[in-house]
């Protein structure tokens, strides 16, 4: 079934800015242009894209809070704009720079009043509330006052408050933005549970790392349109990602000479070296570790907006 | 119809337990209340002792006058304030994306966490003062035990009178960058036109007469008026029915300019 249909949805906003004294100049936004997708029940999807792409606003749209310009848009088989308060009762949603929690009372008061804005039947709610707790290690936290809460405590909070209500499609947006490690590893594995149970999942994020373990498909957009849509190994394959191998040798010395990788930075005794990122780094640390004085090294990942750029770079070059 | 009591409700005691977290600041309030209106009163009364009876009052109905406005000057939030703080720091930081996603009704969610507020500070920051004048001055307390409850009514009203004019400024948000200096204005008009600074009866007539007419008299200069037992009988009913009346006509007014700026907000992005 098909849970979130876009067709050819384009949403522009008019920016008035200053020209000269007196004179105002305005002139069209594109935020989102001609995007078309559907995601069924139970996916999980990545959304992505560089700042400024469009996500946020494609976001708002699906929750109702923002009419597209142009183009039909279907949530759970309602138009969101026209049954925002219908639909609200059936998604979540959490912006990771925002929060829907009472700032000055404990966690609990948010979650009472979520019970209230949902119509959560008693029974309902205390089953689950007992598995946010649960899942998101709440019991502690529950009688807290959310200004008191740490970035991660109070993300998981949100999270919790936007789940209470059994939603058909959680969306997020950056929920993992600003987190530590372990922070992130917490919300990752919570919303894998949640997508595991039905839910179905949107996740906006700038950390390639959260698509990697959550998600089957991922979609790139960038200046408001789909330039990519499949699996995570198709994104690497199109954008020829890389991964980079920094490796300290005991001295400086000249350019590494390893098969199946280049040289792309030498500062002192340290250098990178990229290569393709489905390929394993195995036999490239094995030829450097045998060749040279090798004291350490490290893999990084390749970063969202760096597999973007040459994508880009890849379709236009031809 | 009961979800939606229970909703409201919910926010409304959110909003009565949030104003309460913050105790030192409820206390200096109170206490800048209290010195403030000793002040007053003392003016008041040198006044009144060079022109007795002016304006209808006696020189002990008018230091009461002082303990009743002073008690309701938060509550009913005489210069702005209340939820409008805190809408317009939700309008600069874009949280009020939040608010408009939530299945709930704008208006409502606003009135409700204003009632909750109102409440905890007509208890603490109306309480003190009152007390305090009381007991050092005295006052002129009502005669009928029936006042108390008409008072109260007459001090709900008056929130929700408030609440009225506030939101319609508030409004203003959606439009305007920085709603900071019509705030200020509306504040300081509701300040005189309220009857907060002086009674409307000691305006000179004709002014008065448009002052005793307009919302903001149902604000301060009513409710007082009703502790006083300024009215009897009927005419209590009166005063009542004009804060009411205000009331529908503001929250009808403050409907028609939400739909307004939702739709541009909506539509043609803010
Ligand atoms: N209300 C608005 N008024 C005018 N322009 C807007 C508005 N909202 C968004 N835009 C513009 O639309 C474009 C897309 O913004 P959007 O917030 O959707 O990006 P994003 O993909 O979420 O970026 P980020 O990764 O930075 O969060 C940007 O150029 C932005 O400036
Ligand atoms: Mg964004």
């Amino acid at each position: 079934m098909e849970l979130i249909e876009l067709d050819r949805v384009s949403r522009t906003f008019t920016v008035r800015s200053k020209a000269g004294r007196l004179r105002r100049r305005r002139h069209e936004v594109r935020a989102v242009d001609g995007l078309s997708f559907t995601v069924r029940a139970g996916e999980c999807v990545g959304y992505i894209g560089p700042n400024g792409a469009g996500k946020s606003t494609t976001i708002k749209m699906l929750t109702g809070i923002l009419v597209p310009s142009a183009g039909r848009l279907r949530v759970a088989g309602v138009d969101p704009a026209r049954e925002r308060v219908a639909l609200a009762r059936r998604i979540g949603v959490v912006f990771g720079q925002r929060t829907t929690l009472w700032w000055d009372l404990p966690l609990r008061d948010s979650y009472e009043l979520a019970r209230r804005l949902y119509r959560i039947e008693p029974a309902r709610y205390a089953a689950n509330l007992e598995r946010c707790v649960e899942l998101l290690q709440l019991g502690d936290l529950l009688d807290t006052p959310v200004r008191q809460l740490s970035l991660g405590q109070r993300m998981r909070g949100d999270l919790g408050a936007a789940l209470l209500h059994d939603p058909q499609v959680l969306y997020l947006d950056e929920p993992t933005i600003g987190l530590d490690v372990l922070s992130k590893a917490r919300v990752r594995e919570f919303l894998r549970e949640v997508n595991a149970a039905g839910t179905t999942v949107l996740l906006t994020t700038h950390d390639l790392t959260d698509i990697e373990q959550l998600c089957g498909r991922v979609m790139v957009i960038d200046h408001g349109r789909l330039v990519f849509d499949g699996d995570l190994a198709g994104l690497h394959a199109a954008g020829r990602s890389e991964r980079t191998l920094v490796v300290d040798l005991a001295r400086p010395g000249p350019p590494i000479e390893a098969p199946g990788a280049r040289v792309v930075k030498v500062a002192g005794a340290r250098q990178w070296l990229a290569f393709p990122a489905e390929q394993s780094a195995a036999p490239i640390v094995a030829a450097v570790a045998d060749r040279y004085p090798l004291q350490d090294l490290s893999v990084r990942e390749p970063v969202i907006e760096d597999v973007i750029a040459r994508m880009y770079a890849g379709a236009v070059g031809g | 119809m009961r979800q939606a009591v229970g909703l409201y409700l919910t926010i409304a005691r959110g909003a009565f337990r949030r104003y309460s977290t913050y105790r030192m600041a409820t206390f200096s309030g109170a206490v800048t209340n209290s010195v403030f209106a000793v002040i007053l009163a003392a003016t008041f009364l040198a006044l009144w002792r060079a022109r007795p009876g002016l304006g209808g009052y006696d020189a002990r109905a008018a230091v009461t006058y002082i303990w009743v406005s002073q008690a309701l000057l938060v509550s009913v939030a005489a210069w702005g304030g209340g939820f409008q703080d805190e809408l317009q720091t939700r309008f600069r930081s874009g949280d009020i994306a939040v608010d408009l996603y939530r299945p709930v009704d704008f208006q409502g969610w606003w009135l409700a966490t204003d009632l909750g507020r109102a409440g905890f500070q007509l208890l603490v920051r109306g309480g003190v003062p009152l007390a305090v004048g009381a007991l050092w001055f005295g006052a002129r307390l009502p005669r009928s035990p029936l006042t108390w409850p008409l008072f109260l009514l007459s001090a709900l009203l008056a929130v929700v009178v408030s609440f009225g004019v506030r939101f319609l400024v508030s409004l203003s948000g959606f439009w305007l960058h920085d709603a900071e200096g019509l705030r200020a204005l509306t504040g300081v008009a509701s300040m005189f036109l309220s009857g907060m600074l002086l009674p409307l009866t000691l305006f000179p007539a004709g002014a008065g007469a448009v002052a005793r007419a307009l919302p903001w008299a149902a604000i301060v200069q009513l409710p007082c008026d009703v502790f006083l037992e300024r009215r009897h009988g009927l005419a209590v009913l009166g005063e009542l029915g004009f804060q009411l009346g205000w009331a529908l006509v503001l929250f009808g007014l403050g409907r028609v300019g939400l739909r307004l700026a939702t739709r541009k907000v909506v539509v043609q992005g803010g």
